[in-house]
């Protein structure tokens, strides 16, 4: 999107008042950007249609660098965190900081901000700031509630947290159980842990005598690092960008029957609910 | 009979009505006349199934295969993409090892350019690919293109190296000269392509297993969109359970087009009580492992991945 002239913007802000028909229960997010591509926010974005119903209906964007003309980090409801943290930055520590004392829901979206993800291979040396070498994923510096792994993650998967969060904060008792049950796993995830790699699916699944070998994992992983021998993953760990897209795919690290069992009524749900 | 038959709109027992595909499918020709009749009708524009070492001879670029062990041991399941009928017809019949046919399901939507994908799996990639449709963590634009998918009922698998003690050892048959294998009637057939027939009684299989298989809780792929396996309908007819609103669309215009002979499946013997008594004995032994493995260690517990 082009750099706006406050004028611009000051006269979108005009046609938002002007609203008719106000929607008055919206939650507020906000995009806050760390050391990432911006491939989290083009997904976000490649929900199309899907993503201007969300803003439309049931969210409020209130920072987002770019996108909402503001310098500093809001108050919000959720915060949408894109990259891992440059410790060397004295203002992005201060940023995710401040993004966890004015956000009640943190969500670290895409491999970056999760697990480290690409950015763990930074070894500095990059104009024009030489001296950041160091990247730490978001959940070693502050608490993190919802993890949306992968890289990029998914625009389906970014929607369908975006659907849910808003069931869970302004939803009727049902919607919020709902909410609940499918946020949990993602919950957990983000309680487990920041590291990810390849070496999850040996040391937690296939060691653990859980692997069922259905494929799932190399059909997840960016970088086809995983290929299938006699029906069990292996990985070519050099190729390994640490995403933890295949683990968090498995069937077989987590799976919740109550949630997946209603597959059927839940995809019809949030669809109805981007209509 | 409850929870352990899974949510179904109808459940029969049936056959192809093709003579063509029953003579090498596995049981009543269900995966391979459906798939059939949904790519003529465009409702897949193609389907992940497991083929062997010739279909691989003549369509290797169809293959998902990493390794040159994969493409030349027979019964060897190779996940593979089939988007024609003489390619479908070549996947009949059940290879009993891992076919890791998920891995193919981006693929399918990628390099093969399909928007409606068939794919057929066992309970576990049936959860699999339900897990991806609502956590599609790594599945980006997957989720809406598949068109179709069955399961096949699944009490275990096996690995390779399993089946070969199986068939080579226990069986002293050469894997070469083996026609088909089949679980049934509490025996392990290997039939020989001269006509011979071998069982083995299940408590010497039992040990060969996969271990991921021990806390499986699905016998009857109740995630499927149909499901069907021989169990509970006669020789050569397969239980069919229609299950979700897509299976229901897709059953209700196969059986419209004359794709199958169908009986009540309260007319056929052994009839559901026999698939409904498995599926107990299934879920309720791994069950029990799941909570052996709690208190596996000294105060150390081995992982659950269910929540
Ligand atoms: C490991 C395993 C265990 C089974 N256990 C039982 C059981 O306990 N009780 C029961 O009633 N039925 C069981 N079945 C199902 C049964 O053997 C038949 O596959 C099923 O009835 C379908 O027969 P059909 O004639 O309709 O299929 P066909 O038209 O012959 O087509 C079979 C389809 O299955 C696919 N396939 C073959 N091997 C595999 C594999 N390893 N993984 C994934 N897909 C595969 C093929 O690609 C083909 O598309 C099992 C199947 C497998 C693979
Ligand atoms: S996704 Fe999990 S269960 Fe499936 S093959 Fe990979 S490691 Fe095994
Ligand atoms: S193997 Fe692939 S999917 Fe798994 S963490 Fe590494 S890059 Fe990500
Ligand atoms: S028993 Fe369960 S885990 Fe094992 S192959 Fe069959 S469905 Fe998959």
């Amino acid at each position: 999107m082009a750099p706006q002239k406050p004028a611009d913007v000051a006269a979108k802000v005009e046609t938002t008042k002007k609203e008719v028909k106000p929607v008055v229960d919206k939650i507020t997010v906000g995009h806050v950007h760390m050391s990432g591509c911006t491939g989290c926010l083009v997904s976000l974005a490649d929900n199309y249609g899907g993503l201007l119903t969300i803003l439309d209906k049931y969210a409020d964007l209130v920072y987002g660098l770019t996108l909402a003309d503001v310098r500093h980090i809001q108050k919000m409801d959720v915060a949408l965190v894109e990259g891992s943290v440059c410790i060397n930055d004295k203002l992005s520590v201060q940023e995710i900081k401040e993004t966890r004392e004015k956000a009640a829901v943190v969500v670290a979206v895409g491999g970056c901000a999760c697990y480290g993800n690409i950015t763990r291979f930074g070894r500095g040396g990059q104009q024009n700031q030489p001296a950041h070498e160091s990247y730490l994923p978001i959940g070693d510096l502050i608490k993190v509630d919802v993890y949306i792994p992968g890289c990029a993650p998914t625009p389906q998967q970014i929607r369908n947290v975006c659907v849910m969060a808003y069931l869970l904060l302004k939803g009727t008792k049902e919607q919020k159980d709902l909410a609940t049950a499918y946020l949990k796993p993602l919950m957990m995830a983000a309680q487990r842990g920041t590291t990810a790699c390849f070496c999850d699916l040996m040391t937690e699944v296939i060691n653990q005598g859980l692997c069922m070998g259905c494929g799932s994992c190399a059909a997840a992983c960016p970088v086809r690092a995983i290929t299938h021998e006699y029906g069990k993953p292996q990985g070519q760990r050099d190729l390994c960008i640490k995403c933890g897209a295949c683990y968090n795919q498995c069937p077989r690290s987590w799976f919740s029957f109550d949630v997946v069992s209603s597959y059927e009524a839940i995809n019809e749900a949030i669809m109805a609910a981007l209509q | 009979m409850g929870a352990e038959l899974g949510i179904y709109k109808s459940c029969v027992s049936a056959r192809s009505t093709d003579k063509e595909i029953l003579k090498a499918s596995q049981d009543g020709g269900i995966v391979t006349q459906l798939f059939g009749f949904a790519l003529d009708e465009g409702i897949i524009e193609g389907a992940i199934v497991a083929v062997s070492k010739d279909f691989y001879k003549k369509y290797p670029e169809k293959c998902m295969a990493c390794y040159a062990d994969d493409t030349k041991e027979p019964f060897r399941p190779i996940p593979a993409i089939i988007t024609t009928k003489a390619e479908l017809m070549e996947s009949r019949g059940t290879k009993y090892n891992i076919s890791p046919n998920v891995s193919l399901i981006k693929e399918a939507t990628r390099s093969f350019g399909l928007d409606k994908v068939g794919i057929v799996g066992t309970p576990c990639q049936m959860q699999a690919i339900r897990k991806g449709q609502l956590y599609p963590i790594g599945l980006r634009d997957v989720g809406d293109k598949i068109a179709l998918a069955v399961g096949i009922f699944c009490m275990e698998n096996f690995p390779y190296q399993s089946i070969l003690q199986l068939v080579e050892d226990h069986a002293a048959m050469s894997m070469d000269s083996v026609r088909k294998m089949e679980i049934g009637k509490g025996k392990f057939w290997v039939y020989g392509k001269r006509g011979q027939v071998v069982q083995l009684p299940l408590k010497v299989t039992h040990k060969y297993e996969q271990p991921g298989c021990h806390v499986c809780l699905d016998y009857v792929a109740n995630l499927g969109d149909i499901s069907t396996g021989s169990v509970g309908s006669p020789d050569g007819w397969s239980t069919v359970f229609v299950r979700s609103k897509i299976g229901d669309s897709v059953w209700g215009k196969a059986m419209a087009a004359g794709c199958f002979e169908t009986q009540p499946i309260e007319k056929v013997k052994p009839g559901l009580e026999l698939v409904s008594k498995l599926a107990n004995e299934k879920i309720s032994k791994n069950k029990k492992t799941l909570e052996e493995r709690a208190t596996f260690g000294v105060g150390k517990a081995l992982r659950n991945p269910y929540i």
